[in-house]
């Protein structure tokens, strides 16, 4: 595999053969010596066409503790915010030699366009596009919930996970759900219906609509940002009303199981999706999911980029 | 001296065996094996002879958007589909909402000559669904407009939606609807479903067109006038516009080519060549929509030809411009959807394809049946000859089929328009 561009396009093997070089990498990043010389003379290019300074700081991390050069492009301020085309601008980093570009786009496939099209040779990763999908987060999601709750196995078979909020927008969610369940979780997303996309009844997992009945039977709970800039499409009355049924509060927290935990892909609106006291709980594993992101991004670029220019095919 | 022809061994929509002689525009006999000297033999043998084709919805983009078409390529691509007569949509730059307008879009296509180029009229000026357009002076012109659209948008206003329907009365008029809710499909990107569920593209739902249809159909049913619905899409539209008739309200529809044979499930690639208004839906829309056109509950087929110039097609889905190419492929792939599946026969296309469009716009030397005296607007086509769809050697100034690389069967021999022969295929 060339590309990382979908979850869909791993298989249960591949997902967890980058899980297994992760637990390896963070051996490395444990230690005294950060850096690996594995990419050294490699280009990366990350074209961050959307705002995220979280993904991009990520990626930047994972790619220069493995050597990489890493070149930073992003929307404000670049040919990009000028209405230069998406092939335009894939155009020109070939022509500068990127041999990976770590995209993050607003418009949903872009990064398999640039995959597909001709503009460009190097390897796509996908950091997010539209409302599509996320698959570093979910590998990073999946990577944390393993190291907290995998009874021995190396996949999460028997793990009961629950997504909380607003699945429709939402590429991690997308993301999650294709990787928790190819690796043998049980996943319940909780929405009020206007936040779940029609056609979701065809999706491998089960639908509550109604927190409280599903908070006290599962592992890990997920919880979604909420995006403030939808609060015009009347997607819920008020974020109140949100807050009070949707929310993760101390209330909530203490129905939990006893080893459950609590993630958020971040950034976290304290006090909408999720209380401050959730947040910092001892089930907090928010920070872990950063820390983890890191050394999962280098196990793709890692399993992506290197050996042979022309293979890169361990994955 | 005008050349005249005789079309030798072709087979008529009804099955019958006939050559045809033309001469001076018309038809000027027809028999077994006629022999005229002088005049143009054009080899017909294992094709089918059709009354000359008409489209009811052409997006020819002249005035305004040169790049994408003019009404010179798009009129070059219409006689390669065998087509005699086009309609082109309203949503040019300017909007044709004017006498002015649609009298320059009907003279360039008198210049370009091959076909027939009628005007459709915007219902509203500017296409913003709030004022009525110059309607009367439009149907006064030297263009005669019948025919009344803001395709592209639909006309949302239930109040001005009545008014346009009514007063088009006075001529003998039609308004064609772009059945589309505005608020449920803003954003709008691909069929709401399961595919858009995970593609993560809004979804644009049946229920943005069904509900449309229904209010006006019985909006039609007040005021007795002519509707007609554009490009339906959905199940549930054709059974609408089944009760519809059934009450007798006068509602005619149209379906694409490409509705009758693209799903949704191409939006899986993210390339926007499947990108189209309204979007290609599941397959079982797609056999809803065969049965609908097979039964005659969907009058006609109508290409809504979309030409794009390649940077509104080479970008993101989102970005992207809505529409397909229809005019060079449409008679091939209703010959692969219909005929082939024996859902339809020849008399059935020609009535669908010509004889019924020709009717509801009130086009009168079309969609004749053919018959000495009748006007020499025919289409010859061969119905067991395959192509290769090439969007590189389309006649079209755009390139944004999603036929590219199908093997089609049906391939148009020859085009005669008043008479002349419009279009000649070169392939052996």
């Amino acid at each position: 595999m060339r590309h990382l561009l979908s979850i869909a396009d791993l298989s249960a093997t591949q997902a967890i053969q980058i899980l297994d070089t992760a637990e390896e990498l963070s051996r490395v990043s444990d230690g005294p010596m950060k850096k690996l010389p594995t990419l050294r003379g490699r280009t990366i290019v990350n074209l961050f066409a959307e705002d995220s300074t979280r993904t991009r700081i990520s990626f930047e991390a994972a790619a220069k503790r493995l050597s990489a050069d890493v070149i930073n492009f992003s929307a404000k301020g670049s040919s990009v915010s000028k209405g230069e085309s998406l092939k335009d601008t894939a155009q020109t980093l070939q022509a500068m030699g990127a041999d990976a570009v770590i995209i993050r786009h607003s418009a949903s496939g872009a990064a398999q366009r640039l995959a597909d099209s001709q503009w460009m040779t190097g390897s796509v990763i996908n950091a997010g596009d539209g409302t599509h999908e996320h698959p570093s987060q979910a590998l990073l999601d999946a990577f944390t919930i393993r190291k907290n709750l995998a009874r021995g196995g190396n996949d999460l078979t028997g793990i009961r996970v629950a997504i909380v909020g607003d699945i429709i927008h939402s590429r991690v969610a997308r993301s999650n759900v294709l990787l928790l369940t190819k690796l043998g979780a049980h996943v319940t997303l909780v929405a009020p219906p206007t936040l779940l996309p029609a056609g979701i009844e065809s999706w491998p997992v089960t639908v509550a609509y109604d927190f409280d009945s599903v908070i006290a039977d599962v592992d890990v709970v997920m919880m979604l940002r909420i995006q403030l800039e939808r609060m015009s499409e009347m997607f819920f009355p008020n974020v109140r009303e949100y807050s009070h049924y949707f929310g993760l509060n101390r209330d909530r927290l203490k129905m939990m199981k006893p080893n459950a935990i609590v993630m958020h892909p971040g950034p976290m609106n304290r006090g909408l999706e999720i209380t401050a006291d959730s947040a910092d709980s001892a089930r907090s594993v928010i920070l872990q999911q950063v820390t983890n992101g890191v050394t999962v991004r280098m196990a793709i670029l890692y399993l992506l980029l290197a050996g042979s220019q022309e293979s890169g095919a361990q994955l | 001296m005008t050349t005249s022809y005789v079309i030798k061994g072709a087979v008529l929509p009804h099955g019958a065996k006939s050559d045809i002689a033309i001469a001076d525009g018309l038809i000027t006999q027809m028999a077994p094996d006629l022999n005229i000297p002088g005049a143009t033999v054009v080899n017909a043998a294992n094709a089918i002879v059709l009354p000359g084709l008409v489209d009811l919805h052409t997006h020819l983009r002249e005035p305004g958007k040169e790049d994408a078409e003019t009404v010179l390529s798009g009129s070059q691509a219409g006689v390669r589909g065998g087509y005699v007569a086009l309609s082109a949509m309203a949503n040019t730059s300017p909007v044709a909402d004017t006498a002015g307008v649609v009298e320059q879009v009907f003279r360039l296509g008198q210049i370009a000559g091959t076909l027939d180029v009628f005007p459709i009229g915007a219902v509203t000026k500017g296409l913003e669904g709030l004022e009525l357009a110059e309607i009367g002076a439009m149907a006064d012109s030297a263009a005669r407009v019948r025919v009344f659209s803001d395709d592209g948008h639909c006309v949302f206003d239930p109040l001005v939606m009545r008014r346009a329907l009514e007063y088009v009365k006075k001529f003998d008029g039609v308004i064609a609807q772009h059945a589309q809710e505005p608020r449920l499909t803003q954003g709008s990107q691909m069929n709401e479903g399961f595919v858009s569920s995970q593609l993560g593209l809004k979804g644009w739902p049946a229920i943005a067109e069904e509900a449309i249809i229904a209010r006006d159909v019985l909006l039609a049913e007040h005021v007795q006038a002519r509707l007609h619905i554009c490009h339906l899409t959905t199940a549930g539209g054709v059974e609408i516009i089944r009760w519809a008739k059934q009450r007798g309200i006068q509602v005619t529809a149209e379906v694409t080519p490409h509705h009758l044979l693209l799903t949704d499930e191409l939006a899986r690639s993210y390339d926007p060549v499947y990108k189209v208004n309204p979007p290609l839906r599941t397959e079982s829309d797609v056999m809803a929509l065969r049965e609908a056109l097979a039964d005659g509950t969907i009058d006609i087929v109508a290409t809504d030809h979309a030409p794009h110039p390649a940077e509104s097609k080479e970008c993101e889905w989102q970005e992207a411009s809505f529409g397909m190419l229809g005019l060079e492929t449409a008679l091939s792939i209703i010959n692969k959807t219909m005929v082939e599946t024996k859902l339809m026969d020849w008399s059935g296309v020609a009535e669908r394809m010509s004889s019924a469009p020709a009717r509801i716009a009130r086009y009168e030397n079309h969609g004749r049946e053919i018959a000495v005296g009748a006007p020499a607007n025919l289409t010859v086509m061969n119905p067991t000859k395959t192509y290769r769809v090439d969007r590189d050697l389309v006649a079209s100034r755009s390139r944004n089929t999603p036929f590219h690389g199908m093997e089609l069967p049906g391939v148009v021999l020859a085009t005669f328009f008043n008479g002349k022969l419009s279009f000649e295929s070169r392939l052996p």
